[in-house]
C-alpha cells in the first residue's frame, strides 16, 4: 500500500506553526498555485508505521551480510554516526564565517591530510560528492592539465574493458573519446595493445587497482611508464583502495590523480543509494587544477581555499564544499582506525577474500582466475552451471536472498560469463563467512536436485522476480491522484 | 582491534585454509619496490571515547548563531519522526537497490519520492534524486542539449539572477563538453530578467533558457512570459526552483501556456538539515517525452511473477553501467537516504503543512524586511514580489556590518559585494518559519545599533 493510499482530507502529522491567513497576500494571484499539491495527508503515527514498515522489507549492512563485489559493504560504525551528527555540526549553515568554523575545518584539514598519506599524493580536495564526481574531477584535470600546456591534441582516454561504467562515462563527460584495452588471459592488462595505442593522442589511463577482477595489476610500474612515455597522465580509481590501504600506495605507483570513496573505503554509510562522498588526490603536477573548496592552514589558523586562491582550479562542483556530513563520519573512522588500523583493513579484507575464495573451491565453485591470489574480492564464474544443470548467476543470486545473504555483484565485469564478484569486507566474522559458504553449497545442491527451486527463487522476499520488461514498457513512474489519471 | 572480529583462532584456521604462513603472505603480488611498512604521518587511534571527546569539542566551537543566512540552504525545522525513521539501520545501511526483492523498503521510499515532486513542480516525472541542486541544474542543461531536437546550439542562456554559485558549479561540470552559457542582465530596479533582455537573442540558436523562481535575490520572476518566449523561439524551459515554494507558487508544469519542459532544484529545505553544505539532493523532474533523456535512477511499480505489484529500477538502458560511455551521465550513487527523509518531511507535513511552512517564511521576511528598512540609511533595494529572501542597502559595507552582527550572536546574512558589485553595499537576508518575531527584534535592534 503506497502512503497516498492512506490519505485523507484534512488530517496532517505535524503542525508546523500557524501562519495568518493574510500571510500570502504579498504574493501576485497570476504567481500562485491554484489548488494545493498532491501530497499525502496522514497522521504521524502512520508516516511512522508506514516507512518503519517499508524499512523491514530491506536488506542492510545492519540485519544482512552484504558480499557486494566492489561496493565494500563494510560495518558502519555508530560512533561516526553520532558525531557527525552533533549540532554544532548538523546546524552549521554552509556559508557561515571561518572564524566560528575553526573546529568543522580542522576535522576536513586534518583529513585531508590523512588521505594524502595512505594514498601517498601530494593534495587532497573533498569536495566531490560521489565516487562518479570525484573521477569526473580527476579526469577533467588531467583536461585541464593538458589545456594549459597548449596540448589541444591529447583527446583520448584509455580504460581497460574490466573497468567500472563509470570510467568510460566520466571520460565521454570530460570531452574525451575512450579506447578499450582489452584484458590478458592472467586478469592484467594487455601491455602489448597498451604500448600499440599510448601516443599523442593520448591524455591518460584509467584504472582500478587491484582490478574489478579481483586481482592486484602486477605490471603497474610497466604501465605507468608506458603512458607516461606517450606523455599521458594515470588516473586511479579509488573504488578497490580498501584492499591495499596502508600496504602500497596509489601515488608510489606512478599515478597522478585519483578518487577515494569514502562510502566504501571509510565505512560512511551508503543510504540505500547515497549520499556518498569522493575525494580527490593528486600529485604536486596536477595539484594546481584540484576542485575547490579545499581546507588549508596558515599558522594556528583554518580557512577556505576558494577559486581566487587556486586560478587553475577545475572549479567547484557543487553550490557549497560537497557532502560534509559523510566527509566528517569518514574522519571519525580514520581517526579510530589509526597509523595501525590502516593496514589491518587491507589484511583482514584480504584475508575474508581468500578464505571464502579457498572454501568455495573446495565447494565446487570455478574460480576465474585459480592461479592468481585474491585481493579483497574475487569472482567465481558459473558457467559450468550454466550449461550443464540451465542454473545461472542469477538463480543463484536470488536463492542466496532467500537464505538470507545479500547476492554478491552479479554479471560484473562483464569479461567473465555468469559471474558473481565476491567482497566480503574485513568486518565480516568466520561464521558469517562459513555461513554464506554453506548457502552456496546448498544451492547448489539444489541446482542439481530440485532446479526449479533455485529457478523461481526468491520464494521468502516481500515480493518474487519483477517483470522488469514491463516497468520499462508501462513507465509507471509516479502514482498521480485518481481525478487526473 | 575496532571493528575487525577476528580471533587468533580464527587466523589460524584460515591462513591454514587458504594455505599460507602469514597475512603477510597474502600481498605477495604486490611488487615489493612498491610495498610500505607504515604510514608515520598518521596520528595514533584513538579509542570511541577519545574521539567523542575530541568531536564534541570541535563542534562547541561552533557558536550556534541566530541565523538570517540564506543563499541557497534554509533553516527550517525538521520533525522528529524524520531522522528518527530515515536513520534506521535498514535505511541508512542498505546499498543502491540493485536486487529489487531484498530492496523494496528502499525502491517503495524512491517511487513515493518521484510520485510527491512530480505532483509539487506538475511534472509528468522525476527521476530518484541527484547530488545536489547545482549539480541537477548542469545535468539538466545537459539533457536539454541532448533533448532540444529544434536546436543544434550548444549554448544556454542563463540570467544573473541564477546563485552564481549554481553558475560556477555548472560551468566546471559542462564546459568540458563545449556547452557555452550565455549571461542575461537583471532589471536594476525589479531584481528580475525582464523579457527585454531576451530580446537580442530572439532568432539566434540556443537550446535552453534557465528560469529561478525565486531567483537569487529572493525576487518572482516572470515565468509565464519568459516560458512562452523560451518556447515561441524553440527553447527548452528549464527550471530552477526552490522546493518549500511549491505549496504556493504555481509549479512549472503549469508555467505560461504549456508548462516548462524541466524542473530541477535543491531538496534541502525538505528534511536535510543545514550540515555545511551536505548531503542535500538535487531534483530533476521533466515531461514524459524527455524521460529517455534523464540522468540518474529512476523506479517504476511493476507486478512480480504472481502478479504482485512490486518496484524496481527501470530504463536502465541510461546508464552508465550499462551503456558505459554512450550513458546520459556518470552519475551513479545519487542522495538516497537524504531523498528517504524529504518524503517522511513531506508525508508528515502534507499539503496543508507545507503551505503553513512557506506562508510563514514568506510573513517572516516581509517582517523582517519592514523592521529592517525603517532603521535610517537601510532600505529594500528591489520593488518586486519576492518569497523569503530580500535584498537590502546598508549604509556601510556589509562585511563590516556582518562581523558586528555576528559578535552579537547574529549570522545576518550573504553579502552581495563580490558577486553584484553593481549593488554597492548590499546584503541578502532571510527568514524561515524557525525565527520567532522576537527574534526578528533582536536583528532590528542589533542592527540600528549599528549604522
Amino acid at each position: 500500500m503506497l502512503i497516498f493510499d492512506q490519505s485523507r482530507p484534512g488530517r496532517q502529522g505535524v503542525i508546523p506553526a500557524t501562519a495568518p491567513s493574510e500571510a500570502l497576500s504579498g504574493l501576485p494571484i497570476n504567481l500562485r498555485r491554484t489548488k494545493p499539491a498532491p501530497l499525502p495527508e496522514v497522521s504521524e503515527l502512520q508516516a511512522v508505521r508506514h516507512y518503519t514498515r517499508l524499512s523491514q522489507k530491506n536488506f542492510s549492512i545492519d540485519t544482512h551480510f552484504y558480499p557486494l563485489g566492489s561496493c565494500t559493504m563494510k560495518y558502519n560504525p555508530r560512533a561516526c554516526h553520532r558525531l557527525a551528527s552533533l549540532p554544532g555540526f548538523l546546524n552549521r549553515h554552509p556559508l557561515a564565517p571561518e572564524s566560528i568554523s575553526q573546529g568543522f575545518l580542522a576535522c576536513l584539514y586534518e583529513l585531508q591530510e590523512m588521505l594524502r598519506e595512505v594514498t601517498g599524493m601530494h593534495a587532497v580536495s573533498l569536495t566531490p560528492m560521489a565516487g562518479a564526481q570525484g573521477e569526473f574531477a580527476g579526469v577533467a584535470m588531467i583536461r585541464a592539465y593538458h589545456v594549459a600546456h597548449n596540448d589541444h591534441a591529447r583527446r583520448e582516454i584509455l580504460i581497460p574493458d574490466a573497468a567500472h561504467g563509470t570510467n568510460p562515462a566520466t571520460a565521454i563527460m570530460c570531452g574525451f573519446t575512450v579506447r578499450e584495452i582489452p584484458t590478458d588471459v592472467h586478469g592484467n592488462v594487455d601491455l602489448a595493445t597498451l604500448r600499440q595505442v599510448a601516443g599523442p593522442q593520448t591524455a591518460g589511463l584509467m584504472l582500478t587497482n587491484p582490478s574489478t577482477l579481483g586481482v592486484f595489476e602486477r605490471h603497474i610500474t610497466e604501465i605507468a611508464a608506458i603512458v607516461h612515455n606517450a606523455g599521458g597522465l594515470l588516473y586511479y580509481d579509488g573504488a578497490n583502495l580498501n584492499a591495499i590501504l596502508g600496504k602500497a600506495r596509489p601515488g608510489d605507483m606512478g599515478f597522478d590523480v585519483m578518487h577515494m570513496n569514502l562510502h566504501k573505503t571509510f565505512a560512511t554509510p551508503h543510504g540505500g543509494g547515497g549520499p556518498g562522498s569522493g575525494p580527490v588526490a593528486a600529485n604536486a603536477r596536477l595539484e594546481p587544477f584540484l576542485p575547490v573548496p579545499r581546507a588549508a592552514k596558515k599558522g594556528e589558523h583554518y580557512h577556505w581555499l576558494s577559486e581566487v586562491d587556486c586560478q587553475q582550479s577545475i572549479g567547484p562542483l557543487s553550490a557549497f564544499m560537497g557532502n560534509a556530513g559523510v566527509i566528517l563520519r569518514a574522519y571519525v573512522y580514520a581517526r579510530m582506525l589509526g597509523r595501525a588500523g590502516m593496514g589491518r583493513v587491507a589484511d583482514y579484507s584480504a584475508l575474508n577474500a581468500n578464505y571464502l575464495m579457498a572454501e568455495l573451491v573446495k565447494a565446487g565453485f570455478d574460480p576465474a582466475f585459480p592461479q592468481r591470489r585474491a585481493s579483497h574480492e574475487f569472482i567465481i564464474t558459473l558457467k559450468r552451471q550454466a550449461k550443464t544443470l540451465g542454473i545461472t548467476a542469477m538463480d543463484f543470486a536470488k536463492r542466496l536472498l532467500d537464505l538470507g545473504y545479500h547476492a554478491p555483484t552479479t554479471y560484473f565485469p562483464m569479461l567473465v560469463p555468469e559471474c558473481l564478484l565476491i567482497e566480503p569486507t574485513e568486518t565480516e566474522c568466520k561464521e558469517e563467512l562459513d555461513g554464506f559458504i554453506a548457502a552456496m553449497r546448498q544451492i547448489q545442491q539444489e541446482a542439481e536436485t530440485s532446479p526449479d527451486l533455485v529457478k523461481g527463487a526468491p520464494h521468502h522476499r516481500p515480493v518474487r522476480r519483477l517483470d522488469e520488461v514491463r516497468a520499462a514498457r508501462d513507465m509507471d513512474l509516479a502514482w498521480h491522484p485518481a481525478s487526473e489519471s | 582491534m575496532p571493528f575487525i572480529p577476528h580471533t587468533l583462532d580464527d587466523v589460524r584456521v584460515m591462513l591454514d585454509t587458504i594455505d599460507v604462513p602469514a597475512l603477510e603472505t597474502l600481498f605477495d603480488e604486490i611488487p615489493p619496490s612498491l610495498r610500505i611498512s607504515e604510514l608515520p604521518a598518521l596520528p595514533d587511534a584513538l579509542t570511541e571515547w577519545q574521539v567523542s571527546r575530541l568531536m564534541t569539542e570541535r563542534a562547541a566551537e561552533l557558536s550556534q548563531p541566530l541565523c538570517f543566512l540564506g543563499a541557497g540552504a534554509y533553516e527550517h525545522h525538521i520533525p522528529a519522526a524524520v531522522w528518527e525513521i530515515a536513520g534506521r539501520g535498514e535505511f541508512y545501511s542498505a546499498y543502491t537497490p540493485y536486487q529489487p526483492e531484498a530492496s523494496q523498503g528502499t525502491l517503495q521510499v524512491l517511487y513515493e519520492y518521484q510520485s510527491m515532486m512530480a505532483g509539487l513542480t506538475g511534472m509528468a516525472v522525476s527521476n530518484a534524486s541527484l547530488y545536489d541542486g547545482a549539480s541537477a541544474l548542469a545535468e539538466a542543461l545537459l539533457m536539454a542539449v541532448r533533448a532540444n531536437r529544434k536546436s543544434k546550439s550548444k549554448r544556454v542562456l542563463v540570467p544573473r539572477t541564477l546563485h552564481p554559485f549554481y553558475r560556477k558549479a555548472v560551468r566546471s561540470i559542462v564546459h568540458n563538453q563545449d556547452i557555452e552559457l550565455v549571461t542575461l542582465p537583471y532589471d536594476p530596479s525589479g531584481g528580475h530578467t525582464l523579457k527585454e533582455a531576451l530580446v537580442p537573442y530572439a532568432g539566434q540558436d540556443f537550446a535552453a533558457l534557465v528560469i529561478p523562481q525565486p531567483n537569487f535575490f529572493g525576487v518572482l520572476e516572470d515565468v509565464d512570459e519568459l516560458t512562452d518566449w523560451a518556447h515561441r523561439h524553440d527553447l527548452l524551459a528549464v527550471a530552477v526552483v526552490n522546493p518549500t515554494t511549491l505549496a504556493v507558487l504555481k509549479p512549472p508544469g503549469e508555467w505560461g501556456r504549456t508548462g516548462a519542459d524541466i524542473t530541477c532544484g535543491d531538496g534541502q529545505p525538505f528534511g536535510s538539515p543545514l550540515n555545511s553544505g551536505g548531503p542535500y539532493f538535487g531534483f530533476l523532474c521533466c515531461r514524459k517525452e524527455l524521460v529517455r533523456q534523464m540522468p540518474g535512477r529512476l523506479v517504476g511499480r511493476t507486478v512480480d511473477l504472481d502478479g504482485k505489484p512490486g518496484f524496481t529500477l527501470t530504463l536502465q538502458a541510461r546508464e552508465q553501467h550499462i551503456r558505459r560511455s554512450k550513458a546520459t551521465s556518470n552519475i551513479c550513487t545519487n542522495q538516497g537516504l537524504m531523498v528517504t527523509a524529504a518524503t517522511l518531511y513531506l508525508s508528515l507535513l502534507g499539503p496543508h503543512g507545507l503551505e503553513q511552512v512557506a506562508a510563514i517564511c514568506h510573513a517572516n521576511t516581509r517582517m523582517l524586511v519592514e523592521l529592517l528598512s525603517a532603521i535610517p540609511g537601510v532600505s529594500q533595494i528591489f520593488n518586486r514580489p519576492m518569497f523569503h529572501e530580500a535584498v537590502l542597502k546598508l549604509p556601510h559595507p556589509a562585511s563590516e556590518i556582518l562581523d558586528g552582527l555576528l559578535a552579537r550572536g547574529i549570522l545576518g546574512g550573504f553579502d552581495l559585494s563580490s558577486e553584484y558589485p553593481e549593488l554597492g553595499n548590499a546584503l541578502l537576508v532571510c527568514a524561515t518559519e524557525t525565527r520567532t518575531e522576537a527574534d526578528l527584534r533582536q536583528y532590528a535592534e542589533a542592527l540600528a545599533m549599528m549604522v
